[in-house]
């Protein structure tokens, strides 16, 4: 390993996911446990059947095209990949090659990776219909074309990443921009994301950004979680550096492999020369249309604050930890959910803490996601002012939570079945106090001669007022009262 | 009945001297004795039913439907032994549009197999036979509609036209045949050939009857993005306007007869003919000129059609695997069922034309075939268009004389005669509005004539149409055998 470099490129599809309806068809785009569902004719390809563009798909395609700083075309066109298949009825696939230009080329992505920055060039990013899914038993197999013709991004990276740790904090921290950006769910668990891997080796001691020295490029296809792309691209290293070492490197054609997650390694598929002949042409069934300066302007005006945008101000502007800012920002629907409190007047280190320290955690441990708690931003504060105000203790505060969480019932309610409330009041509290140091004079003395007892005292007024009263006005008043004795 | 146009089977209707069953058991009664003659349907509708009768034009009155028209419930094969057995479970949006005017449809034409072919000979129900005179052909691809329009089954049928497949035919069968601006008719459940070039239109009797059909088929469609929305459009109403001082050009290189040294007698007549045409639109104040175009580019067009319609014709038909539809052909996997499904399905003919698509769209063969065709393509558009700057309409003859006989396949082209056989496909290429009229019979067999005009400028194509048809006997013309 230590004589060689790596490059790595991704070809990372995502479905768009925040459409109504697919980018070709009115079916709608959804995910459904019934298989064929979610169809139209054109799905099946029906003849007489025409593609109608879904005007959000291409939005949000040009979305992502702004965020990776790409330059985006002038006019729309889309084309045809002629290829037989099962899982595309059309038997050719509506897509988006660089000529013409697709809805981005030629941007970059800067992301963190362990504390530091790396960039990665983006070729281009184009929009194209996603096949039918197949499943395939002994003897026969089945079609879904509920996934046929959803909308899918294909992003094509330059081989800008050197380790399969790189290539896998680049694929986070895009998952994390679909996801921002409302463009995609981008959940590899209902295959929203899909990768090819392109895998090479060099030696150390060149350069890499010059294309002579790069060594033989081998495609990895249908990569479908970010563990096979880290392992697929771990394998294929240590593959291709074995090759090197037993000086068979130089016999390998380009090719393309698959990853075979059951026997955890790469298998070769094609060379370079049994490379499919797409016969592209321009799709005339849809007229190439203008993207318009004012369109995209307000595209580009749609584009939340990303991320890695949040965190900077979680850190600068709120005085969150790194750690928590990251944990904040890990899903929108957090970061969100946290950005309304603030909005609604919380304070950003409280709300972060109660978010960190108890929500996230009761998230993690009914396996439940944000939106799905009954507890709103609303609430949250309501419970945080409430503690600011002496109204409940900061103890009681925890239980008004997770009753809220359990009940079902807004705070206040719970507050005031629980019966709690904060006794603030100064001749209530000095009334307990005078009474519990009454019964207890020697551990007066004990405290005096330097022993803790103060915290007794304070756990008597508690029992005497079933937690109620107000912690700091209680130690407030036993130590003015011991100090009158 | 049958032998009328609209405007006089709807007063008929109207004033109560006829009925639409009436009508209705007179179409189907000629169908079957169009069918035992000519061969022109796949399916006739026995069970079609009368309709109400309504101010629409069109209301109660029979038609046919070509037989590549998706009609929901009905058969609709293309012409095809792959959809021998399709009954699709939607109608195509010009068929829509006509039942909302109260069409009835009593058949579906037979068509040369997926629109691809110029002669009706290759659809899977066998050859369609002209009805003037049954040893020679109607053309193609649309025959069955023309054959049947012509022998008075009904006053129309709808076409489609790829390259001169609505517009072809109607003169071999002496009626009318137009094609409107491309995307004036949605192409929503037309069975594709090549999607850059085909349009839907009509064929009737005459040029009123055209307009007022087109006028019912059209309309933007949500379905079909290439559709525009021509409702201001009204051709039926804007029909007589006076056409004096229009001006029109013939092109020399393509019908000029000293193009052909070596003309035979029946091209020799048609030309003489298409001149003699000529001659009443200069009688209706229609300036008439010749200009030229560089025959380079000319010649060219026979290739330039051939290269782009088989390369969208390998796509489009694609589809056809007959896994998902279509009679699904047994083999142990589906790759061998997809290839005896198309290897036996297909004509030789189109399976001819796909390995062409295929060649021509091949990474090594693409630049030089066809981005050098769509390059083409666009020099000849071109060309149009500056002529259309000038002239209202491009008058031509339409091919080479009357309806061939059937011995000499039409898809072999006579190099001398290959560019006025062709030149129709350029209204394709260009999207424009053309209408093929009857002008004249030649050995007693009918020939015709064609307008086209700009995108758009249908009105006027078909202004130029009815008044040039006013100067001739042949409106509402219907087939007479000739011996």
């Amino acid at each position: 390993m230590e004589n060689y470099q790596v490059l790595i490129g991704l070809e990372m599809h995502c479905e768009i996911s925040k459409t109504n309806s697919k980018v070709f068809s009115s079916a709608k785009n959804g995910y459904s446990e019934e298989a064929n569902s979610f169809i139209r004719p054109l799905d099946m390809g029906f003849p007489g059947t025409l593609p109608v563009v879904n005007k959000k798909a291409v939005e949000l395609a040009l979305k992502a095209s702004m965020i990776l700083g790409c330059k985006q075309p002038e006019y729309m066109y889309f084309e045809r990949k002629n290829y037989y298949y099962p899982d595309m009825p059309k038997n050719y696939q509506i897509t988006q090659e660089t000529k013409p230009i697709p809805v981005g080329i030629y941007g970059s992505l800067t992301y963190d990776f362990q504390g530091t920055k790396k960039t990665v060039r983006i070729n281009n990013i184009h929009l194209e219909e996603d096949a039918a899914s197949l499943d395939h038993y002994p003897g026969f197999s089945t079609v879904d074309y509920n996934r046929a013709g959803v909308p899918l991004l294909e992003l094509v990276t330059e081989p800008d990443m050197h380790s399969a740790e790189e290539a896998v904090a680049f694929l986070e921290t895009m998952r994390s921009i679909y996801q921002y950006a409302e463009i995609s769910d981008a959940d590899s668990r209902k295959g929203q994301i899909r990768c090819d891997v392109n895998v090479s080796i060099m030696d150390k001691d060149k350069d890499p950004t010059d294309p002579k020295n790069w060594g033989t490029k081998v495609e990895i296809k249908n990569v479908n979680s970010f563990g096979g792309v880290r392992d697929a691209i771990n394998y294929e290293i240590e593959r291709q550096i074995a090759l090197k070492e037993d000086g068979k490197y130089d016999e390998m054609q380009q090719q393309t492999r698959r990853w075979d997650e059951d026997t955890f390694s790469t298998i070769y598929m094609r060379s370079k020369v049994d490379a499919i002949d797409y016969r592209y042409f321009v799709e005339p069934n849809i007229p190439k249309y203008r993207i318009s300066e004012e369109w995209k302007e307000s595209i580009r005006k749609s584009i939340p604050k990303l991320a890695s945008e949040r965190k900077e101000i979680y850190q600068s502007e709120y005085g969150l930890s790194e750690y928590d800012a990251k944990v904040l920002i890990k899903e929108k629907p957090v970061s969100d959910f946290y950005e309304e409190t603030i909005t609604l007047g919380a304070n950003p280190k409280n709300a972060a803490n109660w978010l960190t320290s108890v929500i996230l955690g009761y998230l993690n441990k009914e396996e439940m996601e944000i939106k799905d708690l009954y507890l709103t931003p609303r609430m949250l504060v309501d419970i945080m002012d409430m503690v600011r105000d002496g109204k409940i203790s900061s103890k009681q505060s925890k239980e008004v939570l997770n009753k809220v969480l359990e009940e079902k019932k807004e705070p206040k309610e719970i507050v005031k079945k629980l019966g709690l409330t904060q006794i603030s009041d100064d001749k209530t509290i000095r009334d307990i106090v005078v009474k519990v140091l009454d019964e207890h004079p020697d551990l007066i003395e004990d405290h005096r001669k330097g022993k803790n007892t103060f915290d007794f005292f304070v756990g008597q007024v508690m029992k005497a007022t079933r937690g109620q009263a107000n912690p700091s006005l209680t130690a407030k008043i036993i130590q003015e009262e011991i100090d009158k004795r | 009945m049958m032998e009328k146009g609209l405007v006089e089977l709807h007063e008929a209707l109207k004033k109560g001297t006829v009925t639409s069953k009436e009508l209705v058991e007179e179409s189907l009664k000629r169908s079957k004795e169009v069918q035992e003659k000519y061969n022109a349907f796949v399916t006739i509708l026995e069970d079609a039913k009368e309709g109400s009768v309504t101010d629409d034009l069109l209301s109660g009155i029979p038609y046919g439907i070509k037989d590549n028209y998706s009609t929901k419930g009905i058969l609709s094969t293309g012409s095809s032994n792959t959809l021998k057995d399709y009954v699709p479970f939607f109608t195509a949006t010009a068929i829509e549009n006509l039942s909302r005017h109260g069409a009835i449809p009593v058949n579906k034409t037979v068509l040369d197999e997926f629109g691809m072919g110029g002669t009706g000979t290759t659809g899977h129900t066998g050859i369609v036979k002209n009805p003037w005179d049954p040893t020679r052909m109607c053309a193609g691809s649309s025959a069955g509609s023309a054959c049947a329009v012509a022998a008075g089954v009904y006053p129309y049928a709808t076409g489609s036209d790829t390259g001169d497949s609505i517009r072809k035919p109607a003169a071999y069968c002496g009626i009318v045949g137009y094609k409107p601006t491309y995307g004036m008719i949605s192409r929503y459940g037309l069975f594709p050939f090549a999607s850059s070039l085909d349009h839907c239109g009509v064929l009737t009797r005459s040029v009123e009857d055209a307009a007022i059909v087109v006028d019912a088929m059209k309309g933007i469609d949500e379905n079909d993005m290439t559709s525009w929305d021509s409702s201001d459009l009204h051709l039926y109403d804007s029909l007589g306007k006076d056409v004096k001082g229009m001006k029109v050009c013939t092109i020399k290189e393509i019908c000029d007869s000293s193009m052909y040294p070596h003309a035979s007698k029946e091209l020799k007549a048609h030309l003489e003919n298409f001149q003699k045409t000529l001659e009443h639109f200069k009688e209706l104040g229609v300036e008439v000129e010749e200009v030229s175009v560089d025959s380079t580019l000319l010649n060219a067009e026979p290739s330039v059609y051939v290269v782009i319609s088989c390369a969208e014709a390998t796509s489009n038909m694609s589809n056809l695997t007959g896994i998902v539809f279509g009679p699904r052909a047994s083999a142990d996997n589906y790759i061998d069922m997809m290839k005896k499904y198309r290897t036996e399905g297909f004509s030789p003919l189109i399976k001819r034309r796909f390995i062409i698509g295929s060649y021509v769209l091949q990474a090594q063969n693409k630049n030089r075939y066809f981005y050098n065709a769509q390059r083409v393509r666009r020099l000849l558009v071109d060309r149009w268009k500056e002529i259309f700057k000038e002239y209202d309409a491009v008058v031509l003859p339409v091919g080479s004389g009357p309806a061939k006989k059937f011995n000499g396949d039409k898809d072999m082209i006579d190099k001398n005669t290959a560019v006025l056989e062709e030149h129709l496909q350029i209204g394709n290429f260009g999207g424009f509005p053309s209408i093929t009229i009857p002008d004249g019979f030649i050995n007693d067999l009918p020939v015709g004539i064609n307008i086209t005009g700009n995108c758009y400028e249908d009105s006027k194509v078909l202004n130029l149409a009815y008044a040039l048809e006013s100067t001739m006997p042949y409106k509402n013309q219907v087939a007479k055998e000739v011996k």
